[in-house]
């Protein structure tokens, strides 16, 4: 078995009382793109703000490169060099869009991702970098969000619901310049409750229910009946 | 010519209060933490200063580039070791335990320098003036002292919006989970911001005490005059906190002019009335 980069082993997450996660696995080698689907609740986010060091697992484990990164902060996370861009964007109203792209920068990780290469990607940033990131359109906004995450250098990339109330040819833009992120050696995780762009971009997918995984297998071998079956658990 | 006089001097003690609002405006503008015990680390800083001035033989305001370090130190560790612990969703906490504070910093001074009034000496310096005008004349030390104000004032601005550190000190204030997101060591921001807070608060309370008496209980006062500047000037707003300073100053000054009885209530007064038509202030924070 190939080294992974990254390797969740059986973690419990609880919000309070309730459990979100029951002993959740997901193992993700470098250059690979795991999509991670399911219903709403299904636990997604719980996932990925487990892993960035948002939420702290009761149980289980989390290994990044080798090393152990389980219970430590969202800071130090980045450090690691693991970038998540949060569910509803979440850009910094105060800030400048390039600001906001330079924060992201904050941690002086070395690599490829510089102010430069990110308006390479998305120029429509660059015309716009000194307006409020507020003043952005919702598509422009993920972008930026996007673009925030790539200024930590990660090795790997989570995106949760990057398409969230986003036209559907936004959408399709934004995920065309997905392949272009990972030619760069990083991984992602991308959760999504769009199965079709989700399946598109991945090559592994994991598919949670109530808070466990219901299916995990390659992309292209999953069939539409077995991945409707874990979604609604029919 | 009289009036124009008292305005002046209402002018020049406004960069006082500017300077005792702008620490407060500051963490509060960071990490919604209201410091009651803000004015008594005024009083604090003026007696570090008694302490130095006195143990080295050097003048108030040499004695600043001692005063400045210590207090920032104590800011951060105060932070770090303490307030931090204290913030979450709920606001009562931190407010709770700042009012502790307030009262442990004046009995501790109590206990250690008694009740005694006392006053920095600045030397020959205190009773130097300018001309302005024909019969007009300013105090330098007053002088220096709103110089100074406008200085901090601009200073952080500078800082706020022009360095890492603001951009930092911002975001954190925007969303703190996606500030640690960013790498942000949220606990380090928010001692800094305090250690910056305390920073000027050692100003403020040097040229407190080279103005006028102090003694341990004169604290709560000066957080009071604080609050108004901020709310008069708008929160967020350094420029407009000076603005609130120099409205509050000018108040009192009016208020003494008319009968030395109503230099405080004149103050009060005058933020009520803008507490009531404008309770955003004069100059808020643009929202996002």
């Amino acid at each position: 078995m190939p080294d992974a980069l990254l390797e969740v082993r059986g973690i419990d997450a609880f919000y309070g009382d309730f459990q979100a996660l029951f002993g959740v696995s997901l193992t993700i080698e470098a250059g690979q793109v795991a999509a991670v689907i399911g219903a709403n609740g299904a636990g997604k986010s719980t996932l990925l703000k487990s892993i960035a060091g948002l939420m702290r697992p009761q149980h289980g484990d989390i290994r990044f490169d080798g090393a152990s990164i389980t219970g430590l902060s969202a800071f130090e996370v980045v450090a690691h060099g693991i970038a998540l861009v949060p569910e509803g964007r979440r850009l910094f109203p105060s800030l400048t869009v390039e600001e906001n792209l330079l924060i992201g920068g904050q941690s002086r990780r070395g690599g490829p991702w510089s102010l430069t290469r990110v308006y390479q990607l998305f120029p429509a940033l660059e015309e716009r970098r000194r307006l409020p990131a507020t003043a952005l359109s919702g598509g422009q906004q993920q972008m930026a969000a996007i673009g925030r995450a790539l200024m930590s250098n990660p090795r790997l990339l989570l995106c949760d619901e990057i398409s969230l109330g986003l036209a559907p040819i936004v959408i399709r833009d934004i995920y065309s310049q997905l392949p272009k992120i990972v030619g760069e050696g990083l991984s992602l995780i991308i959760v999504e409750q769009d199965i079709v762009q989700a399946l598109k971009a991945a090559n592994r997918v994991y598919c949670l229910q109530e808070g466990r995984v219901a299916l995990e297998g390659a992309a292209r071998e999953l069939t539409r009946d077995a991945i409707a079956a874990a979604y609604f658990g029919v | 010519m009289q009036w124009l006089n008292v305005i002046l001097q209402g002018v020049l003690i406004g960069g006082l209060y500017a300077m005792f609002a702008a620490g407060l405006s500051l963490i509060f503008g960071v990490m919604r933490l209201v410091n009651i015990a803000h004015g008594d680390l005024i009083v604090l800083a003026a007696y570090v200063s008694l302490m130095v001035t006195q143990s080295l033989g050097v003048g108030p305001l040499t004695s600043l580039l001692l005063v400045v370090p210590v207090m920032a130190l104590v800011g951060y560790l105060l932070q770090r070791l303490l307030l931090n612990r204290t913030l979450g969703d709920d606001l009562l906490p931190p407010l709770l335990v700042t009012f502790g504070l307030s009262i442990i910093i004046q009995n501790g001074l109590l206990e250690l320098f008694t009740a005694d009034s006392r006053k920095l000496q600045a030397g020959a310096i205190e009773v130097h003036t300018v001309q302005l005008v024909q019969g007009v004349w300013i105090g330098v030390l007053p002088l220096i002292q709103f110089i100074v104000a406008v200085a901090v004032v601009a200073g952080l601005q500078l800082l706020f919006y022009r360095t890492a550190l603001g951009r930092a000190f911002r975001a954190t204030s925007d969303d703190q989970a996606v500030a640690q997101l960013m790498g942000l060591d949220t606990r380090h921001i928010f001692a800094m911001a305090m250690a910056l807070s305390l920073a000027v608060v050692a100003i403020a309370g040097v040229f407190l005490a080279v103005r006028a008496n102090f003694d341990p209980a004169i604290g709560p006062a000066r957080l009071i005059f604080g609050f108004e500047a901020v709310i008069i000037g708008g929160l967020g707003s350094m420029w407009g906190t000076l603005l609130g300073g120099i409205i509050l100053g000018v108040s009192q000054a009016i208020g003494a002019q008319i009968d030395p009885g109503w230099q405080l209530l004149a103050g009060h007064i005058v933020f009520l009335v803008i507490l009531a038509l404008r309770p955003q202030g004069l100059f808020p924070k643009v929202s996002g």
